[in-house]
């Protein structure tokens, strides 16, 4: 019975939802909760931790009645990784670029970062299309925006 | 009332006329159906990624742009769907259905073609209804004490989580993590900082811009990469002149076109049923009363004309609970309301009186928007065409900037950058669990407005929670709740046979699996 339970998707869903509601309730509790008639900071969250608590059981419920079937696997088929690593990167190179060196290199990286993820990118392409959009991007939100984002600088 | 209601209307065409806002609803509607077109991108992504670039310009003409990307994309996505079999948003899932073969039949230009015309049609009527319902609903809703504004958003955000797709109770967990969201930052009455994990960052609370992206943005992006296929492109030379339907094909097409269009605007007046059932409603009711039922699913021109038209009159009527109540039933409401507060304006029913150039000036672009869509569309098909062949691997990297720069310009601090990674991480976890991310954003739009009347509520009552069942309104709200709870247990435990919300969920799962 255990052994199938955990093969199914709503298991983690459900436990997820469960683990992070108690974590709430038990947080909401730091705060002071007040009287129902003046309510402190805490009683909102406390309702709503209990909430999600009571959900996240429910969901553990379905999970546990509803027969194992054949498409439970959380990860989908093909694990993309290097998409999925491309893409979170992107954003990251342009918090860094961005802090030190400014907008031009950061949406450069950002867009050549993310365009490897896809599988048949090549440095190339991805190249030219970074360039294209750091073109247009830079001429979009530096000048006719005026966002205050210098376009190249050198430390913070 | 209804020549008060003229005159407003007259004034709200003096404020959509504006050079200006003709501008921006005419950027609105131009993007939104560009994207519309593009496969793998929604409205939801396009709305996000926009609305850090309405910030400096006045709040009509945002909303105006805002509102016209939606439906606007509801009209790019007929053309994905028919053209290519592609439901790239769910309402259009049933489009395909008879629109694909006709597509393979050579009459793929004139179900193009219907499409237009009842999208037209449906929208007309949905505009309609909003000019003279949301006055009344103010009038009543004027009248509302924290109670019942409480229990009534109670009743929205069951509605919205548990009617949309996937299992109603993941739907309900979304929402409270969506309230819990927006709880973060300093507590409104006493600036006690709540759930910030003692980061000054936090304590203005998460960023709209933030959430939407990342979990509609890079959430979608990392489900996305490498998974979508390159588009046949085979059925794709539509020429201006073949959108022509024949004498025949119109005839059939018109009165399905008006089932369609009152099926609509019966789903939009209902909290939480968006498009996607509206379509799904009508296409089943159409194939029920049709002479040859068997024949739907080969090509009939009825089974394009009819979810278009409801399609387009739920769109369109979904901005009746939003605007005159402050109440949104789907993401995308959501996301339109967090603008409107973005810009420093209370949703609610005193949004009509105080701010009478926003409603009534986004009512009027209703009307300017659809016609420059029809205008847009019949002409220019042979471009939109085109459009749908630019693969992914251009357009996900291109939309990863904006989302970057988007998040970084609202409020010009990295910080937030960082944020949306994280928001983007946590939403594909969701997305792998079968969580769908659409009711967060509603819990979190309404969640401190949530907080605060439910405070004020209890405060007047003296601490009674018995208050929202003494209060008459009150109680019919939370026996709605009630009514909307069982019901959903009684479809589980016992699914009814012909009832039409069973094939609405059997063409869902096969619609949905079909997109993915």
């Amino acid at each position: 019975m255990f052994g199938t339970l955990v093969k199914k998707r709503d298991f983690y869903a459900g436990g997820l939802m469960t683990l992070l509601g108690a974590a709430i309730t038990l947080d909401s509790m730091a705060y002071s909760l007040g009287t129902l008639t003046h309510m402190g900071p805490g009683m909102f969250p406390l309702m709503l931790g209990l909430t999600l608590t009571l959900v996240g059981v429910l969901i553990l419920g379905t999970a546990v009645v509803t027969p194992l079937s054949n498409d439970e696997n959380i990860l989908p088929k093909n694990r993309e990784w290097r998409g999925w690593g491309c893409i979170l990167a992107g954003p990251i190179f342009f918090i860094i670029l961005g802090e030190y060196f400014g907008l031009v290199p950061a949406t450069y990286s950002c867009v050549f970062v993310s365009a490897l993820g896809d599988r048949t990118a090549t440095l190339k392409g991805s190249a030219v299309l970074a360039a294209g959009v750091t073109f247009f991007g830079v001429l979009l939100f530096s000048y006719v925006l005026k966002i205050p984002f210098p376009m190249f600088r050198l430390g913070h | 009332m209804i020549s008060t209601a003229l005159t407003d209307l007259w004034y709200g065409f003096g404020v959509a006329l504006e050079p200006h806002n003709v501008m921006w609803c005419f950027i609105g509607v131009f993007v939104g159906n560009m994207v519309g077109v593009l496969p793998g991108m929604g409205p939801l992504a396009t709305i996000s990624i926009l609305l850090p670039l309405t910030f400096g310009i006045k709040p009509v003409g945002a909303i105006l742009m805002l509102a016209g990307v939606f439906y606007g994309s509801q009209y790019g996505g007929a053309i994905c769907s028919i053209l290519l079999n592609l439901p790239c948003h769910p309402p259009h899932a049933v489009t395909c259905l008879d629109g694909f073969p006709l597509t393979k039949k050579g009459r793929g230009g004139a179900a193009l073609g219907i499409t237009v015309i009842s999208s037209f049609v449906g929208a007309s009527w949905g505009i309609t209804e909003m000019i003279f319902l949301s006055p009344i609903l103010v009038v009543v809703a004027l009248k509302f004490g924290p109670a019942e504004i409480c229990s009534l958003m109670l009743l929205g955000l069951l509605a919205g989580s548990t009617l949309a797709r996937g299992s109603p109770l993941k739907g309900v967990a979304m929402t409270v993590c969506g309230l819990l969201i927006g709880i973060v930052g300093s507590d409104i009455e006493t600036g006690t900082p709540r759930f910030t994990f003692g980061i000054p960052n936090l304590f203005d609370g998460v960023e709209i811009v933030a959430l939407a992206l990342g979990l509609f943005g890079i959430a979608e992006f990392m489900k996305s990469v490498n998974q979508l296929s390159e588009v046949d492109t085979k059925y794709t030379n539509v020429k201006l002149k073949d959108l022509r339907p024949t004498r025949e094909e119109f005839r059939r097409a018109l009165p399905a076109m008006f089932r369609g269009t009152l099926i609509g605007s019966l789903c939009a007046l209902i909290p939480g049923t968006g498009p996607t059932i509206a379509s799904f409603v009508s296409y089943a009711t159409e194939k029920k009363i049709s002479k040859t039922p068997e024949l739907f699913g080969t090509g009939m021109i009825e089974g394009v004309a009819c979810p278009e038209a409801s399609t387009h009159s739920s769109v369109q009527g979904d901005f009746i609970p939003t605007m005159s109540l402050g109440i949104p039933g789907d993401a995308v409401m959501a996301l339109i309301l967090g603008a409107l507060m973005i810009q420093g304006i209370v949703p609610g029913p005193q949004l009509i009186s105080e701010h009478p150039d926003i409603f009534w000036g986004l009512i009027a672009s209703f009307w300017i928007g659809n016609i420059i869509l029809v205008v847009l569309n019949v002409p220019m098909i042979g471009l939109w065409v085109k459009l749908l062949t630019i693969p992914y691997k251009y357009l996900y990297p291109s939309a990863m900037f904006f989302v970057c720069i988007g998040v970084y310009s609202t409020n010009n601090d990295m910080f937030q950058v960082g944020e949306v990674v994280i928001i983007g991480i946590v939403g594909y976890i969701l997305l792998l669990l079968d969580f769908h991310p659409a009711p967060v954003l509603l819990g979190f739009v309404l969640g401190p407005r949530f907080e605060e009347n439910f405070r004020r509520a209890m405060l007047i009552s003296r601490g009674d929670i018995l208050v929202f069942v003494k209060h008459p309104i009150s109680a019919f709200f939370i026996f709605m709740c009630v009514l909307l709870i069982v019901m959903q247990i009684y479809v589980r435990l016992r699914p009814p046979k012909v009832l039409a919300t069973n094939i609405v969920l059997a063409t869902d799962r096969k619609a949905s699996e079909a997109a993915e």
